[in-house]
């Protein structure tokens, strides 16, 4: 049976051992950080607790926000588009720039616009993007995905990042000094900044009652992104409205707090209209989001707010890395999104990618319960590639008559010295794959019992 | 009290001096321990797979064979986990889930009892296993924040071993990260399941410890397996067996 297409791709990862353990430390220290940040805030759960039932309540209210957002917005002078799925937002935001005679755009960081594929879309239209965000930067150089979503780089090691930036933006050869690095990539930026005829961002939350997007960075690149061209395309998904500007503190709280272990971004920024001579464009998409909002089981992962804190924890992500699930977003919260986007058998089967320890629910800040929905998910695909029915209907069988299950305890155990080596077909292949068998266990505890009634 | 001992499957053929152990430590506070030789697996491995329509039908058999006694103690937390946490979403509610306990959740929260008489002088790392720390809340999980006037106290399993007559707590780095386990995952995805454990059993040997013990048994089993494989490591004893070493078979 072949592997799991998390498996197979790790098994690409953990041959080097050194880069495992340096992307597993490197990615441990934002947990760190968040655990040193949570417990700074008194009745840290109390506000995790809090920050879901806002969530809740705007995802159970999502119609009306939305429209309301779409009244105040327009009452500010921004324009408001609908994409049904990731082809119209493509289409919205190319045809938007086309008719201005865009060519070049500078983005900020949005896993939206990753999950929609729009930059590879504008490409085709011969619009060049540049992604500004540092991290996103890095690989949008290398030609790769994110492997994170606060940290899109993380994957990658200072040599590798300043032999890349050797060759594609002519640093000097053997630079690995990581300050250094990113002034010479910060230089490099504002010449695309200044040329840029527009800027494209995401959003991290939409006030209804305002028609406000917030948007949150550390490195102010979405800041000059939204003020320097005079277009703005603000892209973001239906599920980032929140009812008033009263409630964003409490998301505000803990977004960085779980994402970095900073107290607050750098940078955070209420956008409410164009700003004088310019045009702000919304576009507002769908693409999967109210089908999942109708699904009672897996409707809580909408009220993620992207902090990346269930990666960092995660002891499968941080060892197998963000490449090896399935593109734009990784991780727990990605292998929970993945089989609702339906995007095939290779996503579906992500699910299984995870000992569910349960710590990705537990540092949550919106309390998704992650591992359940991991857990449900493994029951609603059963098409996920385990490709075991009859032996998972066998096996069952078994344990349901105890005469049966005795027999094969016995087999098993009989055949503990077969079982123990690698044989082409050996039932327990798995196991041995990185372990041993245990010593061989004697009796079992039955046949102990049975003996000791018997010698009574 | 009239306790049903519960000896998941993979514990009877796998482990069975484990379940001896928690047979004796239980006898030995007092309890009328019953022992159904009928009993065989609560589901969990289904469970795990997503196979609903199986663990349903074990999980049926297994709430009627363990009816009506007064606790329900297994070495086994993410068995009592299972039940805890999913046989009412299967539809199985009743007593039994609030009344199926973890070996030491159950002698330190339902007994209250710490002192057992055991003697084991060896440097003892705990591995906290992830349904026992999460699911059943046998300690407090090292992500969780602040949490009003609450504080957390040592886990049941910590609180158990203090009390052991010359064992030496030693405490690894990241004291309660998975140790990669996870049932069908490790078989699934051997590889990236068998670098989280070494990363886990290498955490372990760094602090000291001669010997690992913990509430899940099948934790305790991929370490063993990760050990025999990797030459390194403390030695995993189940919970049960440290507890039962200061009592005459």
């Amino acid at each position: 049976m072949r592997a799991p297409p998390l498996e197979r791709r790790a098994r690409r990862v953990l041959p080097n051992d050194a880069a495992v353990a340096r992307h597993d430390a490197a990615v441990y220290d934002l947990r760190r950080r968040r655990d040193a940040a949570a417990a700074r805030v008194p009745d840290w759960e109390a506000l995790r607790e809090h920050a879901r039932a806002l969530k809740h309540y705007s995802l159970d209210h999502l119609d009306t926000l939305l429209l309301r957002f779409e009244k105040r917005a327009l009452a500010a002078g921004a324009d408001v588009h609908w994409a049904i799925d990731a082809a119209a937002l493509c289409d919205i935001v190319g045809g938007l720039l086309e008719e201005r005679g865009v060519h070049r755009v500078v983005k900020s960081k949005s896993m939206l616009t990753e999950e929609c594929a729009l930059n590879p879309s504008l490409a085709r239209r011969g619009i060049e993007v540049v992604d500004t965000d540092l991290g996103e930067r890095i690989v949008q150089l290398a030609g790769e995905p994110p492997s994170h979503i606060i940290v899109p780089a993380i994957h990658k090691s200072r040599a590798e990042i300043g032999a890349l930036f050797h060759e594609k933006m002519g640093t000097p050869a053997g630079e690995t000094d990581p300050e250094r690095l990113t002034r010479l990539a910060r230089r490099n930026l504002r010449q695309h900044f200044l040329q840029a005829e527009a800027g494209i961002t995401g959003a991290n939350f939409a006030i209804a009652e305002t028609g406000s997007l917030v948007v949150v960075t550390n490195e102010g690149n979405a800041d000059l992104g939204m003020s320097l061209p005079p277009l703005h395309v603000a892209c973001l998904g239906i599920e980032k409205l929140i009812p008033t500007l009263e409630d964003l503190p409490t998301l505000l709280r803990l977004l960085a707090r779980s994402a970095t272990g900073q107290a607050q971004s750098a940078y955070t920024s209420l956008v409410t209209g164009p700003r004088p001579g310019g045009s702000l464009h919304i576009v507002l998409v769908d693409n999967g989001r109210s089908r999942l909002l109708a699904d009672p089981t897996h409707r809580a992962s909408l009220a993620c707010i992207r902090c990346g804190a269930c990666l960092n924890t995660c002891p499968v992500y941080r060892r197998a890395g963000g490449h090896s699930y399935a593109p734009p977003i990784p991780g727990p919260i990605g292998a929970v999104l993945a089989p609702a986007r339906g995007a095939g058998p290779e996503s579906d089967a992500l699910p299984l990618a995870s000992s569910l320890c349960g710590s990705c629910s537990a540092v949550c800040p919106v309390k998704i319960d992650l591992h359940e929905q991991l857990l449900a998910w493994r029951g609603e695909a059963p098409q996920m590639g385990l490709g075991e029915g009859t032996a998972i209907r066998l096996a069952a069988l078994v344990l349901r008559h105890p005469t049966l299950y005795r027999r094969a305890g016995r087999w098993l155990r009989r055949a503990w010295p077969l079982l123990s080596r690698r044989w082409p077909g050996n039932p327990v292949s798995g196991w041995l794959r990185g372990r041993e068998l245990p010593a061989h266990p004697g009796p079992s505890f039955e046949e102990r019992m049975r003996q000791r009634g018997s010698s009574q | 009290m009239r306790v049903a001992l519960f000896v998941p499957c993979y514990v009877d053929q796998l482990a069975p001096d484990t379940a001896m152990a928690t047979l004796r430590v239980l006898e030995s506070v007092g309890c009328e321990v019953h022992y159904d030789p009928e009993q065989t697996c609560c589901g969990q491995p289904f469970l795990n797979l997503g196979a609903l329509r199986e663990t349903r039908g074990l999980a049926e058999r297994h709430a009627a064979r363990f009816r009506g006694f007064d606790a329900v103690v297994s070495p086994s937390a993410s068995c009592v986990a299972t039940i805890r946490a999913h046989y009412p979403k299967l539809g199985l509610s009743g007593m039994l889930p609030a009344r199926t306990f973890e070996l030491g959740e159950f002698l330190v929260r339902k007994l209250g009892r710490t002192q057992l008489g055991a003697r084991f002088p060896r440097r003892v790392a705990i591995l906290q296993s992830c349904h026992g720390v999460r699911t059943l809340g046998l300690a407090r999980a090292s992500e969780l924040g602040p949490a009003g006037k609450a504080r957390a106290g040592p886990g049941t399993t910590e609180q158990l071993l203090n009390q052991v007559t010359g064992l030496r707590l030693v405490t690894p780095e990241r004291a309660d990260e998975c140790c990669g386990f996870g049932g069908a995952f490790s078989l699934k995805l051997p590889e990236v399941s068998a670098r989280v454990g070494r990363a886990r059993l290498t955490a372990l040997q760094e602090c000291g410890a001669e010997v690992v013990t913990g509430t899940d048994t099948s934790c305790l089993l991929h370490l063993e397996g990760l050990r025999r494989r990797l030459g390194f490591g403390p030695e995993p004893v189940g919970l049960a067996e440290i507890l039962a070493s200061g009592i005459d078979p």
